[in-house]
């Protein structure tokens, strides 16, 4: 294994980016994400990386810089949060469709407005049906390790679509902490040069990202459905290769102290290491209490979740997102919806909180379990969700 | 390769929807959409070249001795050539 | 586990102080966390920066509210802000100041350990300028029990290249003249 560094989040996850052999990076700054992109074009600046640091003038130039570039062959790279992503939209739908396996690191960010430069999960949730691989990062070694995951996963031929990696703004892209460093000849045989199924080349002419009629739009649309789908097999494996090299075990769905627990909280993102220490409280003091994280979002795994959830009387779902007028957050639509026609399913308890950073707490926590389990406490469980933490 | 005409299902499509032969767009008989032809009158054709100029199909080509005339197999009838011509040398036909 | 937290200004350091101070912890195979009190960097704004040092991985992604060490880098936010809010009663105030030690505790009305110095003079006479992190650190070693004031050798050195040594010589400065100041 490599050095053990302490390093910014975002440092480290710039030099996993540079480790990863990158030949092109393009991106526009935007607050948390600028610390990520700053350190590449240092590095690119020094010497120390030898790729294409295009400085592009707004966010969708950036994707669509990658996308001429992915599709000559080149392994690309890019950044953004929150409005960035929003401007970034219409081509993050093209990068996908067109089978392109960018990587994005998503340095999670409330939506304006109000302006917001905070953490939630309102971009991430914003691309949700994009197509584009999805897995959720906790800290600054899981996002280190993802980097290389997020190569192999998307440049194998059965995949070939991009992935986004969340990472949660400041609470994780801003901390500094111990990151263990892979080998160099590690990532080499990890991640083996990509070799695209087609390429932009002068001398073999093809075309890319063309017009279909609605004849072959749906059978398109359907080979990238079963592409997403059917990159759990490559996904899985990818993860197996590192637990080989790192020890670290990474699986579709996380689980915590969920044997025998009658309530399982289900989050993702940075919520669920503070939340590791209130289920040891919790279970320190008897209660019978588990976690859930589904690591990976898209594409998501439902039978492993039910699995994972299964003999649990509650969940308790906290989203960092809103769907406004919708039954709850993100999170939590999906899991219900998931959780619909099994025998005896568990009661679905959503909170929404943590919107723009605010700080959610080891307390906190445990006061949103004694509320959910506690019906008398909870006086709008006929409701679909509720908000805490929100003064009234 | 198939060809437009026929139909691939999901399984047989590329990723991405690459077209592996370019330029196939030229097998496409976009004269079959015509309802008037553009018809030349060589006797007002001064030779300026403004309809091929013009077309938006480049479906207009200079033959050897220096007049123009469209290629019927693209020619979608659109009629700008005659619209344009300075002489009043094209005259758009009923097929 | 071990939870500091900094209180500073924008532009005076106190998220170098913190990263200095993990950066060290964490070469010397312990685990450590620092990170700023998120927002935008407005310079003279009272800001904030935490610290958690421990000897096992650290899981906590959240603020720091009951901390064993306070660290205040700038005499002036005493009067502004409540710095020793949550701090534990056994735990420490770190100051820079030159005020005595009354004025201190009936600014924070903390009953603790205390250690003072002039971290502004110090900074001044060592550097130029009045930026008090990494002399703050050296007055903050003092409170830490596992880290000394050659472990911060290696990561003032990265950090500061050419000026590092002008740091470590305040830091040292700060170290030596820190005044411990008793519980009550």
């Amino acid at each position: 294994m490599g050095k053990r560094r302490g390093l910014e989040v975002s440092v480290g996850a710039a030099e996993a980016v540079a480790m990863a052999d990158v030949d092109v990076i393009a991106a526009y700054p935007i607050t948390p994400q600028t610390h990520i992109v700053e350190h590449l074009a240092e590095l690119v600046n020094n010497g120390e990386l030898d790729a294409e640091f295009v400085p592009v003038e707004s966010e969708h130039s950036a994707l669509s810089v990658c996308i001429g570039a992915s599709a000559a062959g080149a392994r690309t790279f890019t950044c953004t949060s929150a409005q960035g992503l929003a401007l970034m939209n219409e081509i993050v739908y093209i990068a996908s469709s067109m089978r392109l396996p960018i990587v994005m690191i998503l340095a999670n960010r409330s939506l304006s407005a109000p302006l917001s430069i905070w953490n939630d999960h309102s971009d991430a949730m914003s691309v949700r049906d994009t197509g584009w691989i999805q897995v959720f990062a906790q800290n600054g070694q899981e996002v280190f390790d993802h980097i290389f995951f997020a190569y192999r996963v998307g440049e194998d031929p059965k995949v070939s679509l991009p992935v986004m990696i969340h990472v949660d703004g400041f609470i994780v892209t801003h901390v500094i902490e111990p990151v263990e460093f892979w080998e160099k000849e590690q990532v080499e045989r990890y991640l083996p040069p990509f070799k695209p199924i087609s390429r932009l080349d002068p001398e073999r002419p093809v075309t890319m990202g063309a017009f279909a009629m609605p004849q072959l739009f749906t059978e398109t649309k359907v080979a990238q459905d079963m592409a997403t789908t059917q990159s759990m097999e490559v996904i899985l494996s990818a993860w197996e290769e590192i637990y080989k090299i790192t020890s670290r075990r990474y699986r579709p769905v996380e689980a915590y102290r969920t044997e025998g627990a009658e309530t399982i909280f289900v989050v993702q993102g940075s919520f669920g290491e503070t939340l590791s220490v209130a289920v040891d409280e919790l279970r320190a003091k008897g209660e019978p209490v588990g976690l859930v994280m589904p690591r990976l979002w898209r594409p998501f795994p439902f039978e492993l979740f039910r699995s994972a959830v299964k003999g649990a009387k509650n969940l308790i779902v906290i989203d960092r997102a809103i769907s406004f007028g919708g039954q709850g957050g993100p999170l939590a639509i999906e899991l219900r919806s998931s959780l619909f026609g099994l025998p005896a399913p568990p009661r679905v308890i959503n909170f929404i909180c943590g919107l723009a950073s605010r700080d959610v707490t080891v307390e906190d926590f445990k006061n949103i379990y004694e509320r959910a389990v506690d019906g008398s406490k909870a006086p709008v469980f006929q409701e679909d969700f509720q908000f805490y933490g929100v003064r009234s | 390769m198939k060809g437009t005409k026929e139909l691939l299902t999901w399984k047989e499509i590329i990723p991405g929807n690459v077209i592996l032969n370019p330029g196939n767009a030229r097998e496409y008989r976009t004269g079959d959409w015509r309802s008037q032809r553009p018809v030349w009158d060589f006797e007002r054709c001064i030779m300026c070249g403004m309809c091929y100029a013009f077309c938006p199909d480049a479906a207009i080509f200079e033959r050897e001795d220096g007049y123009y005339e469209a290629d019927y197999y693209y020619c979608k009838g659109c009629g700008i050539c005659a619209e344009e011509c300075p002489k009043k040398a094209i005259s758009m036909v009923e097929e | 586990m071990l939870e500091v937290r900094l209180h500073g200004r924008g532009g005076q350091g106190a998220v170098t102080s913190a990263e200095l101070l993990a950066t060290a912890a964490i070469e010397k195979g312990a685990y450590a966390q620092a990170f700023p009190s998120f927002g935008p960097e407005r310079r003279g704004a009272p800001v904030v920066a935490f610290l958690r040092i421990s000897d096992g991985p650290i899981r906590l992604r959240c603020n720091i509210v009951r901390p064993d060490i306070v660290t205040v880098l700038d005499p002036g936010i005493l009067r502004i802000v409540p710095v020793a809010s949550g701090l534990k009663g056994e735990g420490v105030l770190v100051v820079n100041s030159k005020a005595d030690e009354e004025e201190i505790r009936e600014l924070t009305q903390h009953k603790g350990k205390v250690v003072k110095v002039d971290a502004t003079r110090i900074a001044l006479e060592e550097l130029g300028l009045p930026i008090t992190n990494t002399t703050m650190v050296g007055a903050l070693v003092r409170a830490l029990e596992f880290i000394s004031i050659d472990d911060l050798e290696g990561p003032v050195r990265d950090r500061f290249g050419r000026l590092a040594e002008r740091n470590l010589k305040a830091m040292k400065r700060a170290f030596e003249e820190a005044q411990i100041c008793g519980a009550r």
